[in-house]
């Protein structure tokens, strides 16, 4: 991904309201072509909404949704189709065969009908259901029920994939496979997923966007996320170690914290690692280095964090 | 975009199993009480043969049987048009189609052409063992053709109304149930006046429909099918549009 590529999918100051009440507050988004965004929150954050409001089966409030440049309420269904949606629950006619389905979607999109079985053989292929195709919906289990939900977004070609929580309710294998998959549309279409689990957001998501109680309050590359508030620093196992004042004396080191006789943590500044030194000296002097572990945040920390300083 | 909804609402209709059961006793019935009309017509067919203008085969036996037919229809169509919308919203298949580049015109009109569809094949079926009768005796066409077209506008008129109720709730037996009393408060205000003039009594497809019945083909029948059937299908495309806003 690079800041040049297309802005596929824009969103200005959405609001939303139920009723009376407000949930929605005001989001702007910017999709870049062949992105992964995350869009991370609580339960009841808002993800959902959102994701509906930008698929158009939801109208916002007020705010403006551009998508590949079609306004999406004047211009809706050619906005539309550049769009492809995998709702919370699948949206599956359970008495329809795969095969069926997926030509009814087709065609719903208007792939001429001369592509159609191009695309059903393609899509089927991407998705692994190559076997399932005669099968009727109801009777897959709820894994390939998700793949055909993915398929069902992905079979026009669509420039922006709208997936909303594409991977609950899997098993582990199956998890592992969407994400590749997720991955691999990721190269040539623009994808944003909601999702509440930190591990999805690490392992497939180029940009996060946290979102809490309808706004977004924070949003950058998953790597930076990762950073965020952190310091950086490692771990490091001396077996003979010298006294605190000798490893504090390695240039860069800000702070040593014994962690056991052992284990020391070692904080430095950002810009310079001290680490090559320290095991130079280590060596030079018998300590006997065993282990040096660079300091990682987990994201779950990062974002209980985040969504913690919005509150205070 | 209409036509590949309607051929998939009017597919999906027959992967049930209930509708072949349906179609099934619904062909019992219709045979059933053709015979008896038929049994009847033959037992008195010597006296009428003495009247000066006797009613034929066509207004002794397949006239009445349209008229069941009609009242049949009145029950069934709840039936169906309580999955239209009301089942997709809750089983949230309707996001596809709101997802999807179609407009509200698009997902209610072809919604209602499959359907339309399904319940031609009905009357369709009806009318064919009517027409066997002409292995024996005259027909009388223009009688048929009224009733046919009778039939059909009335069933779209139900069908309209049925769709713009399941349009309204999340629970498709709510939509059937809603939808059949008031098929049925509109046929008892049909029955119940006392005269031809009666208000209430012209808001009654099926007091529309007697006409056609007998086989008069009136312009005003025709205009309130057709109003009947556009109102509760704009009816129903607002109601879209509305669900995009406030649900």
């Amino acid at each position: 991904m690079s800041v040049t590529a297309p802005i596929t999918l824009s969103a200005r100051n959405l609001i939303r309201r139920f009723g009376q009440r407000e949930v929605i507050h005001g989001i702007s988004l910017e999709l870049r072509h062949s992105e992964v965004l995350g869009l991370l929150g609580h339960n009841g954050a808002g993800k959902s909404t959102t994701l509906q409001m930008l698929t158009g089966a939801l109208l916002p409030h007020s705010g403006e949704i551009e998508i590949c440049g079609f306004d999406l309420t004047r211009q809706s269904q050619k906005a539309k189709a550049q769009t492809g949606f995998l709702p919370e629950t699948p949206p599956l006619y359970r008495e329809m065969s795969v095969n069926d389905f997926l030509i009814f979607v087709a065609k719903l999109h208007r792939i001429p009908r001369a592509q159609i079985a191009d695309a059903l053989t393609e899509t089927k292929r991407r998705c692994g259901l190559q076997d399932n195709g005669t099968k009727i919906i109801g009777t897959l289990s709820k894994g390939y029920q998700q793949r055909v939900g993915i398929a069902q977004a992905i079979i026009h070609q669509p420039e922006v994939i709208i997936l909303d929580e594409p991977t609950v309710g899997l098993d582990p294998s199956q998890i592992r496979d969407i994400r590749a998959l997720i991955r691999e549309l990721g190269n040539m279409h623009s994808v944003i997923l909601s999702t509440h689990l930190l591990g999805e957001v690490e392992s497939i998501c180029d940009r996060v966007e946290i979102m809490h109680h309808g706004r977004l309050i924070y949003g950058d590359s998953s790597t930076k996320m990762q950073q965020y508030g952190s310091q950086s620093g490692f771990i490091v196992t001396l077996l003979a170690p010298p006294t605190l004042s000798e490893l504090q004396a390695i240039a860069g080191i800000q702070q040593v914290d014994p962690l056991s006789t052992t284990q020391f943590r070692i904080l430095h500044t950002a810009n310079t690692n001290p680490s090559a030194a320290l095991l130079a000296l280590a060596a030079q002097h018998g300590w006997q280095a065993e282990q040096l572990v660079p300091l990682q945040t987990r994201l779950e920390d990062v974002f209980m964090q985040i969504t913690q300083d919005e509150k205070l | 975009m209409i036509l590949t909804i309607a051929h998939k609402e009017f597919r999906s209709l027959f992967s049930i199993p209930s509708t072949w059961l349906i179609l099934g006793a619904l062909q019992f019935i219709f045979a059933w009480f053709f015979f008896a009309r038929l049994d009847v017509f033959l037992q008195v067919q010597s006296q009428l043969a003495q009247l000066a203008n006797a009613p034929g085969a066509t207004l002794a036996v397949a006239a009445p049987l349209f008229g069941t037919i009609a009242l049949i229809l009145m029950m069934l169509i709840p039936i169906f048009t309580m999955r239209l919308i009301a089942e997709e919203r809750r089983n949230q298949t309707l996001t596809l189609l709101m997802s999807a580049p179609v407009s509200d015109i698009h997902i209610v009109v072809g919604k209602f052409i499959g359907l339309m569809l399904f319940l031609l094949l009905i009357i369709a079926s009806c009318m064919l063992m009517v027409l066997t009768l002409a292995a024996g005796t005259q027909l009388d066409t223009g009688l048929l053709f009224t009733n046919a077209l009778g039939l059909i506008l009335l069933a779209a008129s139900y069908t309209a109304l049925g769709l713009y109720i399941s349009s309204l709730t999340k629970q498709p037996v709510v939509a059937a149930i809603g939808a059949l009393a008031i098929f049925f408060g509109l046929w008892l205000a049909d029955v119940s006046a006392v005269d031809n003039n009666n208000t209430l009594r012209a808001l009654a497809p099926t007091s529309h429909f007697q006409n056609f019945n007998i086989g008069l083909l009136n312009s005003t029948d025709l205009m309130f099918f057709l109003l009947f059937c556009t109102v509760f299908l704009l009816l129903t495309i607002r109601q879209l549009y509305n669900n995009r806003i406030y649900s």
